[in-house]
């Protein structure tokens, strides 16, 4: 062997490539994300596109093994519209409950932000006590809730124990007819105070459905500038004033996101009517692909509020930073 | 408002040369407390803090009262809910229900199982919506916007829609066909492996594999606030780090994830406990041949006898019993990391 020309000889120049550091921080980039994009693109992308494609055919779960489907085209869309008997009123109730909802917990969740973020006695554990159900109350429990309404309808109530659902509870603190009352002097619509009593009768739910706004709320709230505040309080402005002409503005930016988590939350939840209607039907023989198409149109139908009260608020948004 | 005793200045008294005495002529006492208390303005503020102490107590008194109820009724024993007299503290205070549902449920299996599964989860969609928050926050790449679209993408669609489908997939799992392909599924004399697909059902497996992906519950709103909290992180920590000749992903490990433990925690919190109660997947995913898991304790054990006068709220009690049960890790969790959820939140700032 001749080593010693090897040796001589100058090792070929590395060239290095020249990467430009925007081309590398991408590159990092990718890295990232790359988790994301691989379950994206393994997992997530083929089961909706399973999701639409069943939507559109008839399936058969082979005895051994396996599945059969045959496209049938629109017929389970027909079936859920034309041929169930509840779907579409259920569907129409279901809207019209999530319309009504919004409002009641984001302006309740905004409520109570404002003030679990004054200083007072006890806030810590006001505050713990309050994200209690964004813990507890989820799930399994909203489950097993659920059906202590059920019973404590169909069992004899003269019994006198409390189910723990919180519903009887609130009635029993303040009757609606009180609250009737005292709107009646106020000389309001009767259509608002019906929408009010009725929320007020259920409290309980609205405030289990108003845990995460009400975080996000709050730490809108504390990333508002003191200073701003107390060249306010200098100017002479009065609370009231100063929240709907500071704080108001500054966090419009987390009403609209909260009202879109809203949306999105109350209409994937569990104890949603549509929701319960269709996975009703998703447990009836054959019934999977049409649960399937019924809640493509669903998902279409919220789609499309989304859109809707993203056009409507965004024109009221103030956004502090324009460039963000 | 009647401050018209202004001082006239203070009076200065000389002892010695390094002692200077002062005497203010202050208002009177009497007129101090009554320009403190006695206006309107003081009565308005009392009054505000008073109706604000009554409404906060009485919403926790509305979120607690549940818990207590279910507390009180679940020591009850079945001659208490015939009892019109009892209402909040049992007569005759009794441990049945919970052990007969911990024998006869199950119960320390399922708890063993879903910490299992749930630990893991919880562990794997930190770290992962941790990392692919970052990579969304501080790093311009093409094709970013259009990912993060699918990120809130995967938000939006409710889990409902895929059901079927998720199903079918973890039940036939196949990687666009490749174990198809390499089982002879496409072509018979190609049989690299001896499977077509894996049944991953009644497995850990899929809600693994969702996490790893950041598609499992909640996700898009863990990476979408983890994102928030890294954009308000200073850029100039990671520069300085370059600097120093750190890499990107050491730097990620080393600067980045230490500063951000509450929010780690805060997210961890929310996957675990909502794993935990979750009954979705693993109705989808779990059949009743599958592991023991906390859905499967929820029923009425048979050595109570439920057949009696006040049968459906004996039921009620007994669920709700198992109900205690399954949150009472939760509750011992939340009470140590509930500081870190408000704290990790508020620092995440998210705004706009």
């Amino acid at each position: 062997m001749n080593n010693a020309s090897t040796v001589k000889k100058a090792p070929p120049k590395q060239r290095r490539k020249i990467v430009s550091l925007d081309k590398k921080k991408a590159r990092a980039g990718w890295i990232f994300v790359m988790p994301f994009v691989l379950g994206f693109l393994i997992i997530y992308l083929p089961v909706i596109i399973d999701s639409i494609r069943y939507s559109f055919n008839e399936i058969k779960i082979l005895p051994g093994g396996g599945y059969e489907l045959h496209f049938v085209g629109f017929e389970n869309y027909q079936k859920a519209l034309f041929e169930d008997p509840s779907y579409v009123r259920t569907l129409t109730s279901g809207i019209r409950q999530l319309v009504f909802d919004i409002p009641a917990i984001v302006i309740f969740s905004l409520f109570m932000a404002v003030l679990l973020n004054q200083n007072m006695f006890g806030r810590a554990a006001f505050r713990a006590i309050f994200f209690v159900p964004v813990i507890l109350s989820t799930g399994l429990i909203d489950q097993i809730d659920r059906s202590n309404v059920l019973l404590s309808y169909m069992g004899d109530t003269s019994s006198g124990i409390d189910t723990g659902t919180g519903r009887d509870t609130v009635t029993e603190i303040v009757s609606v007819a009180d609250f009737s009352r005292l709107f009646r002097n106020m000389q309001v619509g009767t259509e608002l105070l019906e929408y009010v009593t009725g929320y007020v009768n259920q409290i309980y739910n609205i405030i289990n459905r108003s845990g995460v706004q009400m975080l996000v709320f709050l730490a809108g709230l504390q990333s508002i500038s003191p200073a701003i505040y107390e060249s306010c309080s200098i100017d002479g402005a009065t609370a009231w004033e100063t929240f709907w002409k500071i704080t108001f503005p500054m966090i419009s930016p987390l009403i609209l996101a909260n009202t879109i988590y809203t949306v999105i939350d109350s209409f994937t939840s569990e104890s949603n009517q549509v929701m319960t209607y269709i996975a009703g039907v998703y447990n009836e023989a054959g019934g999977q692909v049409v649960s399937t198409a019924m809640a493509w149109m669903y998902f279409l139908l919220v789609l499309a509020i989304i859109g809707v009260v993203v056009a409507v608020l965004s024109a009221y948004v103030f956004y502090q930073k324009r460039d963000l | 408002m009647n401050a018209t005793n202004v001082q006239t200045g203070p009076k200065v008294l000389k002892e010695s040369k390094n002692k200077i005495r002062v005497e203010f002529e202050r208002t009177s006492k009497w007129t101090r407390f009554k320009i403190k208390y006695l206006s309107w303005s003081f009565v308005g503020r009392v009054v505000y803090k008073l109706f604000r102490l009554i409404l906060l107590l009485g919403i926790s008194y509305v979120i607690l009262l549940p818990f207590f109820s279910k507390i009180s009724s679940s020591f009850m024993a079945r001659e208490d809910f015939v009892d019109v007299t009892v209402k909040l503290i049992p007569k005759n205070p009794t441990l049945d229900t919970y052990k007969a549902i911990i024998q006869e449920n199950g119960y320390l299996t399922a708890l063993f199982n879903t910490f299992v599964l749930s630990f893991g989860c919880a562990l794997l969609q930190t770290l992962i919506c941790s990392a692919v928050g970052y990579g969304f926050a501080k790093y311009k790449f093409k094709g970013a916007k259009l990912l993060f679209a699918f990120v809130i993408f995967t938000m939006v669609v409710p889990h409902k829609t895929l059901q079927l489908s998720l199903f079918m997939k973890f039940r036939y799992f196949d990687i666009y066909g490749l174990f198809n392909l390499l089982g002879g599924g496409l072509i018979p004399n190609l049989r690299v492996i001896n499977f077509t697909s894996i049944n991953l059902n009644n497995s850990f497996w899929p809600l693994f594999l969702l996490s790893l992906g950041g598609l499992g519950f909640k996700n898009g709103l863990y990476i979408l606030v983890m994102r928030q909290f890294f954009r308000g992180v200073p850029d100039e920590l990671e520069e300085s780090a370059y600097i120093d000749g750190s890499g990107v992903i050491r730097t990620f490990f080393q600067i980045i994830l230490p500063l951000s433990v509450p929010m780690m925690i805060t997210i961890f919190l929310f996957s675990f406990s909502w794993q935990w109660t979750d009954n979705f997947y693993t109705e989808v995913f779990f059949t009743t041949t599958g592991p023991t898991l906390m859905p499967d304790i929820i029923k009425v054990p048979k050595q109570l006898d439920t057949n009696y006068a006040a049968q459906n709220l004996y039921v009620a009690a007994i669920r709700n019993t198992c109900g205690l049960l399954i949150i009472a890790p939760l509750v011992v969790i939340y009470l140590f990391c509930q500081r870190y959820l408000v704290q990790g939140i508020e620092r995440s700032g998210i705004i706009g």
